[in-house]
C-alpha cells in the first residue's frame, strides 16, 4: 500500500465518519424549525417535541463540529499539494462557510437549546430559523467546494501551475453545485425524518410518551414522504443528467453499463464482472436506462467500452455497488414513506404495529444511503493525488469539463 | 494586499486566542477552582453558551489561511502532521467533554469528562504555544519549500529540529500560563462566591509568573533567532507590542478586584499584543525557515491578488455580521444577571 492510498483511506474515513452527523443535524434543523413554527401557532405538543429534538440536535451538532475540524485540517496535512494548487479558489468557499454559516449556527444554537425563556416564543422561533438557515448555508458552501472539484469553473491556471479565481460569481453559481446541493439536502432531510419517525415508532411500540410520539411521526412521515420522492425525482434525476453530461464514463460505470446500446436496460441487482465486462446474475428492466437518461425508450446510451481505459474510474465494482446501494435504498425509502403517509392519512398509522416496526428498524438505513451516495460522488473523480500536480495544469487548462483532473 | 490579509489572519487567530483561550483557561482551571458539583456547574455554565462560537474563530482562521496563503497551509500542515493529529484529538476530546458530560447523571461519567476536558485544555494550550514557537523559531524548510518535523529530536534549536525543543517548550509553557491567567480573570469577572475568590487568588500569582516568563521569552527569542536584532532595528515601532502586553498584564493584576471586567479586557489586549509581538518579528515571512533563504514569505505563499481582492468583498460585511452575533450573545447573557441561571 503506497502513501497515497493510506492518505485516501485516512481522509475517506474522516469524511465518512464526519458526515454521519451533519446529515442528521441538517435534517433535524429543518424539522425543528417546522415544529417551532407549529408551536408558534399554538401547538403545545409540537413545542414539547421541538425541545426533545433540539437536545439530540445539540449532541449531533457538537459531534459534527469536532469531527469536521479534522477535515479542514486534513486538506493541509494529507493533500498539501492539492491545497497549494487550489486554495485560491476553494479557500473562498471554505472560508465563507466559517464566516457566514458556522458563526450563525454556533451563536444561536445555545439559544435554541436554553434560550426559550430568555428570548420568548417569537425570539426562540427566530433562533430555530437561524440555526436551520446556518446549517443549510454551511451545506451549500461545502457542496460548492466539492462541486468545484467535480466540475471546476471560474478559474484559470497560472504559469506557476496554481488555480487562480477569475469569477467568484461563477464559483457560487456552478450548475453542478446547485444540483448536488439539492440532492444532498434532500438526503439529509430523509435522514432527519427517518430518525424522528423511528424514535416516534419506538415510543409508540413501547406505549410511552404517546402524544409526543404521534407528533414526531406525523411531521416526520409527511416531510419524509416529500423528501424521499424528491431524492429520486427531480433531484436524483438532475444529478444523474449532470454526470451523463460531464462525466460519461463515470455514469456508465455507476450503472454497470459496459457496451453501447439502444434500449439500454436499467440494472437493479447484479455483480459487475471486470474480466468479462458483464453483469453476472442481473435483474434488469429493459429500456429503462435509455428512458431515464434521454426520455426515449430506444435512445442510445454510451457504454464504458466506448471510452478509453485511462478515463475509466479506478474501482468500478465499488463505485457500482455504492451507487446501487444508494439508489436501491432510496427506492425502498419511497415505498416505506408512501405506505406510512397513506396510513397516516387514513389515521391508522399509530395502530399499525407492523408499520411502526418497519419505521423503527429503518432508522439506520438513510445514514448508509447518504454515505454510499457520497462515495459514489467521491470515488471516480476528484482524487487529489499529491504526486502528480502537473496533470491539473495539462488536463484542466480551460474551464471546460474535466473529469478526474486531480489524478 | 498580502499584508492586509496577513493582518486579517493575525486578527482572526488573535480573536481565537483571546476568546477560545478563555475557554481553554477555564477548562484547565475548573478542576481546581470548583470543589463540588454546584460550583462546577457555575464554572462550566460561564463558558458553555460561548465556547462554540469562540471555537469557530479557529475554524474561520483556518479557512482564511487556506484562502489567502494556500502554500503556507499546505507546507505547514503537512510538515506538522504529527502535532496536528494530536491537536485534532485534543479538540475532539474537549468539545465532547463540554457537551456529553451533561447527558448522563453518572459520577464516573462526569469524572471522566471533567478530567478529559481539563487535561485536553492544558495540552491544547501547550500545543498551540509550541506551534507558535515553531513558527517564530523557523522550521527546517528545504530548497523545495517543504519540511517534516518529528515530535522532538535532541531538544536543541538547530538545523534539524523537532517540534519540541527548549524554545518551543518555553513558548508552550508561557501559553499555558497566559491562558490559565486569562481563564482565571474571566471567572473572576463572571462568577461569584467561593469560585471567584479562588480564581482571584490564582490570578494574583499567575500574572507575575507570566510577566517573568515573557521577559525570559523575549530574551530567549534573540538567542533562538539571531536575526531578530536586525528586525528590531528596521521596525523599532514593533517594541510597542511587548511593552503593551506587559502594561495590559499589570493593569489586569492590579485592577482585578475593583474592576474585574476591565482586568479581563486588559488581559485580552495583552494576549493580542503577545501574538502581534510574534507576528511582527517574523513579518514579512509567514513561515520562517532555519535557512532564511528557504522561508515562505507572504508574497510567495499568497493566493493570486484577484482571489484576495474578491474575498475582501464578502469578508468585510461578514465580520460586521459576526460582531453583531457576539454583541447579541453577550448582551442577552448579561441581561438576566449572573450566567448559569436559565
Amino acid at each position: 500500500m503506497d502513501a497515497v492510498t493510506v492518505h485516501r483511506l485516512q481522509f475517506g474515513f474522516t469524511a465518512a465518519f464526519h458526515y454521519l452527523f451533519p446529515q442528521l443535524t441538517m435534517g433535524l434543523a429543518l424539522l425543528i424549525f417546522i415544529l417551532k413554527t407549529m408551536a408558534l401557532r399554538g401547538d403545545e405538543e409540537a413545542n414539547r417535541a421541538s425541545r426533545f429534538w433540539a437536545k439530540i440536535f445539540g449532541v449531533s451538532f457538537a459531534l459534527g463540529v469536532v469531527t469536521g475540524i479534522p477535515m479542514e485540517f486534513q486538506f493541509g496535512t494529507n493533500w498539501a499539494r492539492f491545497s497549494k494548487i487550489s486554495g485560491g479558489v476553494i479557500g473562498q468557499t471554505l472560508a465563507m462557510e466559517g464566516v457566514f454559516a458556522f458563526f450563525m449556527e454556533a451563536s444561536f444554537l445555545y439559544f435554541l437549546l436554553y434560550g426559550e425563556r430568555r428570548l420568548g416564543q417569537r425570539g426562540h422561533w427566530v433562533a430555530a430559523l437561524l440555526v436551520w438557515f446556518g446549517s443549510w448555508l454551511s451545506g451549500f458552501f461545502i457542496v460548492g467546494t466539492n462541486a468545484w472539484m467535480q466540475h471546476p469553473v471560474g478559474f484559470e491556471i497560472t504559469p506557476a501551475g496554481t488555480a487562480r479565481l477569475t469569477s467568484l460569481a461563477a464559483l457560487l453559481t456552478n450548475p453542478w453545485a446547485h444540483v448536488e446541493y439539492m440532492h444532498t439536502m434532500v438526503g439529509a432531510t430523509i435522514t432527519g425524518c427517518f430518525t424522528m419517525a423511528g424514535v416516534g415508532a419506538f415510543y409508540l411500540l413501547r406505549r410511552q410518551h404517546e402524544a409526543n410520539a404521534k407528533r414526531f411521526l406525523s411531521v416526520a412521515v409527511v416531510i419524509g414522504f416529500i423528501a424521499s420522492a424528491a431524492a429520486a425525482m427531480p433531484t436524483g434525476d438532475w444529478q444523474a443528467k449532470m454526470v451523463v453530461k460531464h462525466q460519461p464514463p463515470t455514469f456508465a460505470a455507476m450503472e454497470g453499463h459496459f457496451f453501447t446500446q439502444d434500449r439500454a436496460a436499467m440494472i437493479l441487482i447484479g455483480q459487475p464482472n471486470m474480466q468479462t465486462l458483464h453483469i453476472d446474475n442481473p435483474l434488469e428492466i429493459p429500456g429503462l436506462l435509455s428512458f431515464l437518461t434521454y426520455r426515449r425508450w430506444n435512445a442510445e446510451v454510451k457504454g464504458l467500452t466506448k471510452f478509453p481505459r485511462e478515463e475509466w474510474p479506478e474501482n468500478i465494482p465499488l463505485l457500482y455497488f455504492c451507487y446501487h446501494i444508494m439508489a436501491g435504498l432510496g427506492t425502498i425509502f419511497i415505498a416505506i414513506m408512501s405506505l406510512a403517509a397513506w396510513l397516516l392519512w387514513r389515521k391508522k398509522l399509530a395502530g399499525s404495529r407492523w408499520m411502526l416496526w418497519i419505521l423503527m428498524l429503518a432508522l439506520p438505513f438513510p445514514f448508509i444511503a447518504n454515505t454510499a451516495g457520497w462515495m459514489t460522488s467521491a470515488l471516480p473523480s476528484r482524487v487529489p493525488k499529491t504526486s502528480r500536480p502537473e496533470t491539473l495544469a495539462s488536463r484542466c487548462s480551460g474551464s471546460s469539463d474535466c473529469t478526474r483532473c486531480w489524478r | 494586499m498580502e499584508t492586509l490579509w496577513f493582518c486579517i489572519l493575525v486578527f482572526m487567530l488573535g480573536t481565537y486566542v483571546v476568546l477560545g483561550g478563555t475557554d481553554l483557561g477555564v477548562g484547565i482551571l475548573h478542576l481546581f477552582v470548583a470543589r463540588n458539583e454546584a460550583e462546577r456547574q457555575q464554572v462550566i455554565h460561564s463558558i458553555r453558551p460561548v465556547w462554540k462560537p469562540n471555537e469557530v474563530w479557529l475554524i474561520a482562521a483556518g479557512g482564511t489561511l487556506f484562502l489567502a496563503f494556500p502554500a503556507a497551509l499546505a507546507v505547514a500542515f503537512s510538515g506538522f502532521y504529527l502535532a496536528l493529529m494530536l491537536v485534532l484529538w485534543l479538540l475532539v476530546l474537549r468539545g465532547l467533554g463540554l457537551e456529553l458530560r451533561y447527558h448522563l447523571p453518572d459520577v464516573l461519567w462526569h469524572q471522566f469528562w471533567d478530567v478529559a476536558m481539563s487535561v485536553s485544555s492544558l495540552l491544547l494550550a501547550l500545543c498551540l504555544g509550541a506551534a507558535l514557537g515553531n513558527v517564530v523559531r523557523g522550521v527546517p524548510l528545504n530548497e523545495h519549500g517543504i519540511f517534516f518535523e518529528p515530535l522532538w529530536t535532541n531538544f536543541h534549536v538547530g538545523e534539524q529540529t523537532g517540534i519540541l525543543d527548549w524554545y518551543t517548550v518555553l513558548v508552550g509553557l508561557a501559553a499555558v500560563v497566559a491562558l490559565t491567567n486569562q481563564g482565571a480573570l474571566w471567572l473572576n469577572a463572571s462568577v461569584t462566591g467561593e469560585v471567584r475568590a479562588r480564581a482571584d487568588r490564582l490570578a494574583s500569582w499567575l500574572g507575575p509568573v507570566l510577566m517573568i516568563l515573557l521577559i525570559v521569552l523575549d530574551v530567549a527569542s534573540f538567542a533562538a533567532r539571531p536575526d531578530f536584532r536586525g528586525g528590531l532595528s528596521t521596525r523599532p515601532w514593533g517594541i510597542v507590542f511587548p511593552v503593551s502586553a506587559m502594561g495590559g498584564l499589570v493593569l489586569a493584576l492590579t485592577r482585578r478586584r475593583s474592576k474585574p471586567w476591565l482586568a479581563y479586557l486588559a488581559s485580552c489586549a495583552a494576549l493580542y499584543a503577545m501574538l502581534c509581538t510574534a507576528t511582527v518579528s517574523i513579518y514579512p515571512n509567514i513561515l520562517p525557515a532555519r535557512i532564511p533563504a528557504n522561508a515562505l514569505t507572504i508574497q510567495n505563499a499568497a493566493a493570486a491578488p484577484a482571489s484576495l481582492a474578491s474575498a475582501l468583498w464578502w469578508w468585510i460585511p461578514g465580520i460586521f455580521i459576526i460582531a453583531g452575533y457576539f454583541a447579541f450573545i453577550h448582551s442577552r447573557l448579561r441581561e438576566r444577571g449572573p450566567v448559569g441561571e436559565h
